[in-house]
């Protein structure tokens, strides 16, 4: 299981691996944002948690279709499938890798970039917290989403299609937690609820992930 | 070691083969011969236990088998040796050294894969199955893009694996020069009229 992370994470850090792509994506959007709406500090402010949110999920959702559709193509899949690894941990541990390569590091930058949309101060701690706790289960999602679109020519827009609305629980509790921080309000059920999604999807997703894939390879 | 009893298969929803039976005793070798499109793939598939037989049963026991698919799951960012320590990790084995070696890959070792040609990275699909250490090897058209001298070499390894105490499921075109039994699966063909009723590949 470890072997197969490493080498995910190998693989994504090497040339066309796609690592920094979902990073520059989110830096793209939260600077276009300010340019959108106008350099008005207070209303930046007050859309900030909302706005970094929605970028860290389309980020997120960016590199979605490398998570099963490369190994589907050069036939390691099929491979993956007759070794003695389950596939629910392969699904989980490529959930893990797509996190690590993704939703970490979008975590990491997000109060760089919350600075740029004049996040308040008290709004960090909330936004990066929020981000910890919702990214892995925007990745456990999006695993799925790529399990049941494995095997489609262009399945990126399906894929993104399907995962979308499955995204907006995540998205909701996230960016009010987010917000509830920033505006220094009690967050105590946000935060709850979306824990709880997090927790829920990682205890049941990799099954179902799986079990599509194993259709899926039929 | 494999049997294989009444063994009906599918591809797309529609039945194939149907009635195959055969058996693969350690140190043999069965070779699968059979136009294009008869089924081969399929059956070897379903050996291999990526997808569920229409009817009859494959026995073997289990986490035996290694198969190798018409892909070689080789990933061109990796140096060959890095693709096969990864299977090795995977199967939790050692012996990358002996399989580089005997697919005559040493001097490639440090090569990235996507560099490689295509009769060079055949050998390094085939040199992950002496990485895996599984008794019965499926092999699905083993021989594509590889020269006669790896041809040569191929047949050796598999000649090795057979002497072991392995066995081995072939399909294939070209006569590899091992002594082993020959199935046509061309008369195994299923009727076209046992179509699936619960097929629901047109939802999906």
């Amino acid at each position: 299981m470890i072997a197969l992370l490493l080498r995910d994470l190998k693989l994504a850090m090497r040339a066309g691996g796609g690592f920094g792509l979902g990073l520059s994506f989110f830096l793209i959007v939260s600077v276009l944002v300010p340019f959108g709406v106008g350099p008005e500090n207070a209303l930046l402010a007050r859309i900030a948690p909302g706005i970094l949110w929605i970028g860290a999920l389309l980020a997120c959702l960016l590199s979605l279709d490398r998570i099963f559709a490369l190994d589907w193509e050069d036939g390691s899949l099929d491979l993956l499938a007759c070794a003695p690894l389950p596939l629910e941990a392969v699904a989980a541990i490529k959930a893990l890798g797509h996190w690590i390569t993704t939703g970490l590091p979008l975590t990491l930058a997000a109060p760089i970039l919350g600075l740029l949309l004049q996040l308040p101060a008290s709004g960090y701690l909330w936004l990066v917290l929020s981000l910890l706790i919702g990214t892995p289960a925007l990745s456990v999602i999006g695993t799925f989403g790529a399990a049941l679109t494995v095997g489609i020519k262009r399945g990126g827009l399906l894929l993104s299609l399907l995962v979308l609305p499955l995204y907006v629980p995540t998205l909701i509790f996230g960016a009010e937690v987010a917000r509830r921080g920033a505006e220094g309000l009690s967050l105590g059920a946000p935060l709850l609820l979306l824990a709880g999604i997090s927790l829920g999807v990682l205890a049941v997703l990799p099954f179902v992930s799986a079990l599509v894939l194993r259709m899926n390879l039929r | 070691m494999l049997r294989v009893s009444d063994l009906a298969v599918a591809r797309g929803g529609v039945p194939i083969l149907s009635g195959v039976s055969f058996d693969v005793a350690a140190g043999e070798a069965l070779v699968l011969r059979g136009p294009n499109g008869s089924g081969k793939t399929t059956l070897l598939r379903t050996l291999a236990g990526l997808q569920p037989p229409l009817a009859g049963a494959v026995s073997c026991a289990e986490d035996s088998i290694a198969y190798a698919a018409h892909s070689d799951g080789i990933k061109a960012n990796l140096s060959v040796a890095e693709n096969l320590a990864f299977w090795a990790a995977v199967f939790g084995t050692s012996g990358t050294q002996e399989a580089l070696s005997a697919f005559d890959l040493t001097d490639l070792a440090t090569r990235q894969a996507g560099a490689l040609s295509a009769g060079q990275k055949r050998r390094l699909g085939l040199a992950r199955l002496v990485v895996t250490g599984r008794p019965i090897w499926i092999l699905d058209e083993p021989t594509v893009s590889l020269d006669a001298s790896a041809v040569a070499l191929f047949a050796g390894v598999i000649e090795r694996h057979l002497t072991a105490g392995g066995a081995a499921v072939i399909a294939t075109h070209i006569d590899l020069g091992l002594t082993a039994r020959t199935l046509d699966v061309a008369p195994y063909k299923a009727r076209a009229a046992n179509l699936r009723a619960d097929f629901d590949e047109g939802f999906l």
